[in-house]
């Protein structure tokens, strides 16, 4: 280093020579060896876990999304979403799982406007569901943290079933068991919580509809 | 199995595993920070950054070193995000603007990871590997560094040497971070964790539509993120991500890696300074004050208290995902606002006023219980330079925390230490409030409003980085304060910590006796947590009383 | 409160004195002492004063503001805080000017003794001088290295030494005993002290102060508290005190903003009253006085320490250094024993022991008397026909008394084993080989042997026999045993010189259960132990008087000079005990650990305190926007300007109320630093947190009923 340098001068110069080398291990090697071990090892949960259905990928297992009726008219950005009875229903999301924008309401926990969320939701899921208000499970009424949950609880599925059978014409008995087929226990037995993947659920649905 | 069982199972089989790792890891690091040997990669690193690996450094030295490193590092990181678009795997993202660059640097620098962006929209993978998690590694590792520095003070007698900022930087970064991170990255990835460097890319849905796919190497970062107490997210949803964080025990894997580090050091410093005694008190300390607040937090979020929107609901799950559940969220949010980690699995600003009050006060708390990596232990050893000051007094002698006395100049670093991030805190969070503008930012009305801003400038200055979200930070006003007060509130405090290092160094050490006051027992632990609820009680009080508590006791 | 009421009583014996009671008891606070200081207190309202102590001066800055804030917007409120914020610097300043003030007095009645001196100064004294030119000069006036004579009935004009001559000096004006004690040239009692009158005899002094800087005037200095300046620890307690000074004054000023959000805008008299009560004020009002309190608790002991520093680095000590003679032991050895050679029965040797120390007025002699009277019941008798005591002299080596009775002449002599035998071979005896090993083992256990010879002449035959061994033995101090371990326990450790051999000094050593000895102790010894002590870290505490003790007192960190002891010994010590009594190192110990946990315990009442205050406060300023904050109003206090008014004036009353804790010091039990901490922690700290919230409420009690702050 050059010696005809003031020391603070050096000294930087020093740190950035110090910052670069560091940014070559941690910055380059580093996610560029995870990335080959990871894409060789776990080539699909490293590609984001895509699910495929005859060649066509229907989204990513672990990312929610909606099983909305088509759009009365794709153009309008303002219509609302319509969920299509026929699917198991998601979580609401506070991003409309769109994964560019994940994230949460961040509404306080005495916002009024969450309080009206809820109570809007519980009427509506209440209505579309056929059950009574207070049936309806605290999942089916709070958006999640990361706005792509790609789960509900038990509850929320078992709650569905009937609709849900009802709009496909199966009998209730064995969507129910379709159902219980589907609830993923918790992890290894006692991590987070039971749940069902909506994805999952809803594929299987349509497979036992043919 | 029902929920409760499984809860305390989980917490249980966490703390296990901390008690595994204690011993080893702490033992390890201890190693790494007293070996005289380099490795050979280590020499060759040293030769390309051209710093002479064998020089003992005085405190001011240590500290100019750590000051011109984090200098580069912004300067570095700020000169990368508004460059962005020139380089490879922007995804075609703008620069970044100066303002939100600006406080972008100075947060991974500074350890905070405070995201007034978005991840997904804003930043290319290769700001975000080769830029952020950079940072990740180092920032973390200037932590260890500094604390090492801390310890060295303890335990050398008579000398104005600390040791070699520059070999502990590398060591911690090449004998610690990256091999734990690589590990554990791939475990990541074997759950779920993505980890590619693809570009947005649109795949279709069950019914026919479009959904975007976010790739990038998220399972790399996502390792250090935790692990070196960073806690900024690849995406703006963070560890509540199904791609960063897939299932339950990845989640415990995360919160495992998030504490490890600062959980295990206690041991390194009771190696160091040769008594494991003062290592387990620091650890029980840091132990206690992390149950409690599991507990709260955990009781909180059970029973909806005082959330009109959580009864209403029949249960706090707004910003919670199905697949962590109350328990594993609230396990998250006392670890990750007690490690100054601020990666998030939930979502605090929906939390009821007791366990967001909660997550607010545990960063109150300095960080400490365990705290970041490194900075955890200096900001405890702090406090118990404090703790130690008064009580040494009412034992009737010149107090003296491990045979070093604490003088006025000692005391003056610890004060002004205590000092300064409270000052930050408040002057920030007053500054906001008296503006208009600035106040307009919140997303929620009323206290919960107020707990917002209070969030954002207690979290910045105590460099966690987590957010009562809501908050509209993104603008040129909270994106300067708050990167001022992330870099006031990291590099202020390590001013004091090397300085107290420096004056401890040069003691020669008194011997222990009868009348010296006992730091390893369990009276010391009591009253060190004592001190650090009650001082940060006092100092916190009217503000948390005008935010969780008014909105709490409604 | 006295430091030594909780001790338990030391037990006195036969021959032991009981140690001595200490004059002064704690110092009680007179509420007389109250009101006189008052005027002082105000004075020290003068800002330039005030500043020196950050915590009250912003009290005092607050006071200011409030009271412009009340003159222009009058209520009975702001009133009373305005008022009650005075009354807290006045307080504060009160406890000092009181402190002070016990100062005061005691520099007064050292000011009356001095009176206006002329000293008879000699012009070119040499030694031997009989008849030296003299003139009168004023004390004032006097040099360094001047001589002056001193006579019958004049007091001595300044500190000096004795150069010549030999007097008895009345010393009472500064230790107040009024015993006279002797002075003499040469040796180690050769310092005399300005102001101290000559009862008797002649003495040429040679001055060795220069004028203003007597003995005298630096006692008067010391207790006055002119000379005080901030110890290290104190210093180290005021940043901490100032820092958390302005976390509270940021925590308050910053509230504002907030609180206008909340649409609870505060008046500027609420946000002061809020700053006062959380700031440190109990301590930061009472730190100075502790600090002066605790240099006049060593003075009310007769101990006058040169700086504040000497005091807290007594609490500090690690090591401290005795000497065995006078502090551990008895001045001189007792009979404890009588052992007589084989074919001798143990009364015959009492009795010649007894006979031949009846004259004896040695306090060796009259001790073997004591021994045989309790032990053999042989009563002191008149001695029939002639006898003649025979003293000790240097070339004999022995005492005893010739009895001559009907012509038989008995010579009875006890002394120095060798002295002896060597007399009984002159006499034609043949000491029996077992007297060697006796003596030797006497020696052995720490004690002196002394042996007893009788010589016979009847008949004109001449007997010479060895009767046995007197075993002489040092006694230590009754409950020096205790005071050790108790020492021991606080973590201090003992250690004993002597010039004794090390058999002996094991011995004794043992006996008094010190922790360690220093044997044939050369003063080069003791130097290279209390540097080998704190090249270990350690603090070291010795005492001493003589010239050759000087390096030592000057090394060690609290050196303890007797006021009986030269001055070089007491220039280089950091202490003079005036009353001469090396014992008292252990209680200028304990004066040290007291100062320092008054202080610690104080400070954590002082911060303790700010809980409750918090609990009366915040639900009376936040209350009306956030109603369910009311909730924290636990003690029920009547309305918001009651709740704010009781905790400012329990504020300023705890300072009253702990005044005179601060002036005699928190109770101090010697033992582990555990065990203290736990005490002081429930009292102070539990204590601290409790105590308001029932004080405030009250004080709310009381004056919910002024009108205007219902």
């Amino acid at each position: 280093m050059a010696s005809y340098l003031p020391p603070a001068v050096r000294r930087h110069l020093s740190a950035l020579r110090m910052l670069l080398v560091l940014t070559v291990i941690t910055g380059v090697l580093y996610p560029l060896a995870v990335t080959g071990v990871a894409q060789a090892a776990f080539h699909h949960q490293a590609n984001g876990s895509v699910v495929t259905q005859n060649g066509m990928s229907v989204g990513s297992s672990l990312l929610g999304q909606s099983f909305d009726l088509p759009k009365k008219n794709p153009n309008n950005p303002d219509e609302a979403a319509r969920p299509d009875p026929k699917f198991f229903q998601p979580r609401p999301s506070a991003g409309s799982y769109d994964p560019l924008a994940s994230g949460a309401s961040n509404l306080g926990p005495n916002s009024p406007d969450l309080v009206k969320a809820i109570d809007d939701r519980r009427a509506a899921v209440a209505a579309f569901d056929g059950v009574s208000p207070e049936d309806v499970p605290a999942d089916a009424l709070t958006a999640s943290g990361s706005g792509l949950d790609p789960d509900i609880s038990t509850a929320y599925a078992y709650e569905q079933v009937d609709r849900v059978a009802a709009a496909r014409g199966l009998s209730p008995r064995q969507v129910h068991t379709l159902v219980a087929d589907h609830v993923h226990g918790r992890d290894l037995g006692f991590l987070g919580e039971p749940r069902v993947n909506v994805l999952d659920l809803n594929r299987a649905l349509n497979a036992l509809s043919g | 199995m029902n929920d409760t069982l499984a809860g305390w199972l989980q917490i249980t089989v966490l703390i296990a595993a901390l008690a595994l790792t204690y011993r080893p890891l702490g033992d390890y690091m201890a190693r790494i920070l007293t070996a005289t040997r380099h490795l050979a990669v280590e020499k060759g690193l040293y030769r390309l950054g051209g710093v002479d690996a064998e020089a003992d450094q005085q405190w001011g030295a240590y500290l100019r070193s750590v000051l011109a490193f984090s200098a580069v590092s912004v300067l570095f990181l700020y000169g990368f995000q508004r460059l962005q678009n020139h380089l490879l795997l922007s995804l075609g993202f703008a620069p970044v603007k100066p303002d939100q660059a600006f406080n972008t640097a100075a947060s991974f620098v500074t350890n905070t990871n405070w995201q007034s962006y978005s991840g997904e929209v804003t930043m290319g993978h290769l700001v975000q590997m080769a830029g952020l998690a950079v940072q990740n590694f180092v920032s973390a590792a200037v932590g260890i560094a500094v604390v090492a520095a801390l310890i060295r003070g303890f335990t050398r007698r008579r000398t104005d040497r600390v040791g070699n900022f520059w070999v502990d930087l590398t060591r911690i970064v090449v004998r610690l971070l990256v091999p734990m991170a690589f590990v554990f990255a791939i475990v990541l990835v074997a759950m779920g964790a993505v980890q590619n460097f693809h570009g947005i890319h649109e795949i279709g849905t069950l019914v026919g539509d479009k959904q975007s796919l976010t790739g990038g190497p998220v399972a790399s970062q996502e390792a250090i993120k935790e692990l070196g107490t960073n806690g900024g997210g690849f995406y703006n949803a963070n560890a509540a991500h199904p791609f960063e964080n897939p299932n339950g025990i990845s989640n415990i894997l995360e919160i495992y890696l998030l504490l490890v580090i600062s959980f295990s050091l206690p041991r390194t410093f009771g190696k160091m300074v040769g008594d494991h005694r003062q290592g387990y008190a620091i650890l029980a300390v840091m132990g206690l004050i992390w149950a409690a607040s599991v507990a709260l937090i955990t009781v909180n979020e059970l029973h909806s208290v005082s959330s009109t929107a959580g009864h209403s609901a029949g249960g706090m799950l707004e910003g919670k995902e199905q697949r962590f559940g109350i328990w594993a969220s609230a396990l998250f949010a006392a670890s990750t606002t007690l490690t100054s980690t601020g990666a998030v699995n939930s979502f605090h600003d929906s939390f009821s006023p007791g366990g967001g009050g909660m997550t607010i006060f545990n960063m109150m708390l300095g960080e400490i219980a365990p705290g970041g990596t490194g900075s955890g232990l200096y900001g405890i050893l702090i406090l118990a330079v404090i703790a130690v000051f008064v009580a040494g007094l009412m034992v009737g002698r010149t107090p003296e925390y491990l045979g070093k006395k604490l003088g006025a100049r000692e005391m003056k670093f610890a004060s002004l230490y205590i000092l300064a991030t409270p000052a930050i805190v408040l002057i920030g969070t007053g500054a906001a409030m008296s503006l208009k503008g600035e106040r307009a930012a919140m997303l929620n009305s009323g206290p919960h409003g107020f707990s917002e801003v209070l969030y954002a400038f207690t979290s910045a200055a105590n460099n966690n980085g987590s957010a009562f979200a809501g908050i509209g930070v993104n603008t040129h006003w909270y994106n300067t304060a708050l990167g001022l007060a992330m870099l006031f509130g990291r590099f202020l405090p390590m001013i004091f910590v090397l300085a107290l290092a420096g004056s401890l160094a040069r003691q020669q050490p008194v011997p222990v006796t009868a009348g010296t006051l006992p730091t390893h027992r369990p009276q010391f632990v009591g009253l060190l947590t004592g001190v650090i609820v009650i001082v940060v009680g006092l100092t916190y009080f009217p503000a948390l009383a005008l935010g969780p508590l008014a909105e709490g006791l409604h | 409160m006295s430091l030594t009421t909780d001790r338990p009583p030391v037990p006195t014996g036969p021959g032991v004195p009981a140690p001595e009671p200490h004059r002064v008891s704690g110092g009680l606070l007179d509420p007389r002492q109250l009101l006189t200081s008052f005027p002082d207190a105000c004075r020290k309202l003068d800002p330039r004063v005030m500043a020196r102590n950050p915590v009250m001066f912003v009290v005092e800055v607050g006071a200011v503001l409030t009271t412009l804030s009340a003159a222009k917007d009058p209520s009975v409120f702001a009133w009373v805080i305005t008022v009650w914020l005075w009354l807290t610097v006045v307080f504060a300043n009160l406890a000092e000017a009181v402190a002070e003030g016990r100062g005061k007095a005691q520099a007064e009645t050292l000011r009356k003794t001095r009176t206006e001196t002329v000293a008879r100064r000699l012009t070119g004294w040499r030694h031997g001088d009989r008849a030296p030119a003299e003139e009168s000069v004023p004390a004032a006036n006097l040099r360094l290295g001047d001589h002056v004579v001193v006579e019958a009935g004049q007091v001595i004009p300044g500190d000096g030494d004795v150069v010549e001559g030999i007097a008895s000096v009345d010393e009472s004006a500064i230790t107040g005993e009024s015993a006279p004690v002797i002075r003499e040239s040469g040796g180690d009692r050769s310092a005399v002290t300005g102001g101290t009158k000559v009862l008797s005899d002649r003495i040429v002094v040679k001055i060795t102060s220069k004028p203003g800087e007597t003995f005298i005037d630096r006692m008067i200095a010391l207790v006055e508290g002119a000379s005080r300046q901030k110890t290290p620890n104190e210093i180290a307690l005021n940043i901490l005190l100032a820092s958390l000074t302005v976390v509270f004054l940021l925590a308050v000023v910053t509230l504002q903003p907030m609180a206008v959000y909340a649409g609870a805008e505060q008046s500027l008299v609420v946000l002061v009253a809020l700053v006062v009560a959380l700031i440190p004020t109990t301590i930061g009002a009472l730190l100075s006085a502790i600090g002066i309190a605790g240099m006049d608790r060593l003075v009310q002991r007769n101990v006058l320490a040169m700086s504040g520093r000497a005091v807290e680095a007594a609490g500090d000590v690690n090591t401290l250094l005795l000497d065995k003679t006078g502090t551990i032991t008895l001045g001189n050895r007792q009979a404890a024993e009588f052992l007589p050679v084989s074919g001798i029965d143990v009364g015959e040797l009492a009795d010649a022991a007894q006979l031949s120390s009846l004259s004896d007025e040695t306090p060796e002699g009259r001790s073997v008397v004591v021994l045989a009277k309790d032990k053999y019941g042989l009563r002191g008798r008149e001695l029939g026909g002639h006898a003649e005591f025979v003293p000790f002299t240097a070339q004999s080596r022995m005492s005893g008394v010739d009895l001559t009775e009907d012509g038989d002449r008995r010579e009875l002599r006890k002394g120095a084993a060798s002295a002896v035998m060597h007399w009984i071979r002159e006499n034609g005896g043949h000491p029996t080989a077992e007297v060697g090993p006796m003596a030797d083992a006497i020696a052995a256990g720490g004690g002196t042997p002394l042996v007893v010879g009788e010589v016979v002449h009847r008949d004109g035959e001449t007997i010479a026999t060895v009767l046995g061994v007197i075993h002489l033995k040092d006694v230590v101090k009754a409950g020096m045993r205790e005071r050790f371990a108790e020492l021991r326990r606080m973590g201090i450790r003992t250690v004993m010189i002597t010039g004794d051999n090390p058999l002996t000094a094991k011995a004794i050593a043992e006996e008094a259960g010190v922790d360690d000895f220093l044997a044939e102790a050369t003063p080069e010894d003791k130097m290279a132990l209390i540097k080998r002590e704190q090249a270990g870290g350690k603090l070291v505490a010795m005492t001493g008087d003589g010239t050759n003790d000087a390096p030592a007192l000057a090394q060690a960190d609290v050196g303890v000079a007797m006021n009986t002891g030269t001055s070089a010994a007491k220039e280089a010590g950091n202490m003079v005990d005036l009353d001469s009594n090396p014992t008292k190192l252990i209680e200028i110990v304990e004066i040290g650990k007291q100062l320092l946990i008054t202080r610690g315990a104080l400070t954590t009442f002082s911060i303790a305190n700010d809980v409750a205050k918090y609990f009366a406060i915040i639900p009376a300023m936040f209350a009306v926007a956030y109603p369910g904050l009311d909730k924290l109003n636990v003690m029920g206090l009547h309305s918001p300007t009651s709740a704010i008014a009781s905790a400012i004036i329990f504020n300023a009353l705890i300072i009253v109320v702990l005044i005179p804790l601060a002036l005699r010091g928190v109770r101090y039990r010697p033992s582990s630093a555990s065990k203290l901490l736990n005490r002081n922690i429930r009292v102070y700290g539990v204590g601290g947190l409790i105590l308001p919230f029932v004080g405030i409420k009250l004080i709310d009690l009381v004056i919910q009923f002024i009108p205007g702050l219902r």
